[in-house]
């Protein structure tokens, strides 16, 4: 049922994200993504106004390089690792997107509604984009930490405040889901 | 010396972000279908990692293992709070079903040729900025 090329198993695909966030503790660091916004804020120079960009970047190299590794990642297994078999979805979640004017995935990881060069040019498309990645960054930050630096690292190491944050982050996306995507599309 | 003490973040980031795109969650459509709760893939990717995760880090802690340069391995606890974890919480899950993709993917799709979101990561260091600007007049 499971082909290397098309949809990697959960269970093979939770054991390996588990063992990324083992590894880069065996390596002296900790498994978290937003934090590179924050420095990627201070390379820019956010820390010439705002006391919260005034650290060394160079301190985050390492986690800039994993940033780098995981860009490089993306575009080999989408374009070496993939046959275009995978996201096979629950027929009954189609015909929900069907019903946004979402298409079907055929095989894509996002759809070209949000996606594509043409949504780009959608000044609805580019608002939707954008203000999701305010929440995103503003959210992290706030939270101190996102789904890897929460639920992955903070319950790994049994941390209630973790446990809060990511009962935070199930309320912000079944509100979402449920709630607001179908009155926008 | 200094460049192959970063090839090994690199190759974490190189297994990471392959991983995370075999597994779809780096999809937009999965997340869509995690939150309404009609596949249990994406329960099982998080689950699966959190218990290999308890596992492992059970598994330093007891033995007092050292890290790989000989170091003592020391997790650090998060801090106690609560408005912050919430409310930060509700906005980036707000955030993460309205473009499916949180920080990690937000990279990886970018290798994976979504131009897309270049505009999300535009506006999640906005968003960033943003929480530094206002950091102490917020509940935390």
């Amino acid at each position: 049922m499971y082909s290397f090329y098309g949809t990697w198993p959960w269970y093979i695909s939770g054991f390996l994200i588990g063992a990324v966030m083992l590894t880069l503790i065996f390596f002296g660091k900790s498994f978290g993504m937003s934090s590179n916004l924050r420095t990627l804020c201070t390379m820019a120079g956010a820390g010439k106004n705002v006391d919260f960009f005034k650290f060394d970047w160079r301190e985050q190299k390492w986690n800039l390089a994993v940033v780098f590794g995981a860009i490089l990642g993306g575009f080999f297994a989408v374009h070496f690792l993939s046959d275009g078999s995978g996201v096979q979805l629950n027929p009954k979640t189609i015909e929900q997107l069907a019903a946004m004017h979402i298409e079907a995935p055929n095989g894509k990881l996002g759809p070209d509604t949000l996606f594509s060069w043409e949504a780009l040019q959608n000044p609805k498309m580019l608002a939707i984009l954008f203000f999701g990645g305010l929440l995103i960054g503003f959210g992290t930050r706030y939270a101190g930490g996102c789904t890897s630096g929460h639920a992955i690292t903070g319950l790994s190491n049994l941390q209630k405040p973790s446990l809060i944050a990511v009962i935070g982050f199930f309320i912000g996306g079944l509100v979402m889901a449920h709630f607001i995507l179908p009155l926008i599309f | 010396m200094k460049f192959f003490n970063l090839i090994k973040f690199v190759l974490v980031g190189f297994v990471f972000g392959i991983v995370l795109t075999k597994a779809e969650a780096v999809s937009w459509y999965r997340i869509y279908e995690m939150f309404h709760f009609q596949s249990f893939h994406m329960f099982g990717i998080i689950g699966v990692a959190v218990v290999t995760g308890v596992v492992g880090v059970q598994a330093i802690k007891r033995n007092n293992l050292k890290d790989i340069k000989g170091l003592p391995i020391v997790i650090t606890d998060k801090e106690r709070g609560f408005v912050r974890y919430v409310v930060g919480g509700i906005l980036f899950g707000l955030g993460w079903a309205l473009v499916g993709s949180c920080p990690g993917p937000i990279f990886i799709l970018l290798g994976a040729g979504f131009y897309g979101i270049i505009i999300v990561l535009a506006g999640a260091l906005l968003g960033t900025y943003l929480y530094g600007v206002f950091k102490d007049k917020l509940p935390h």
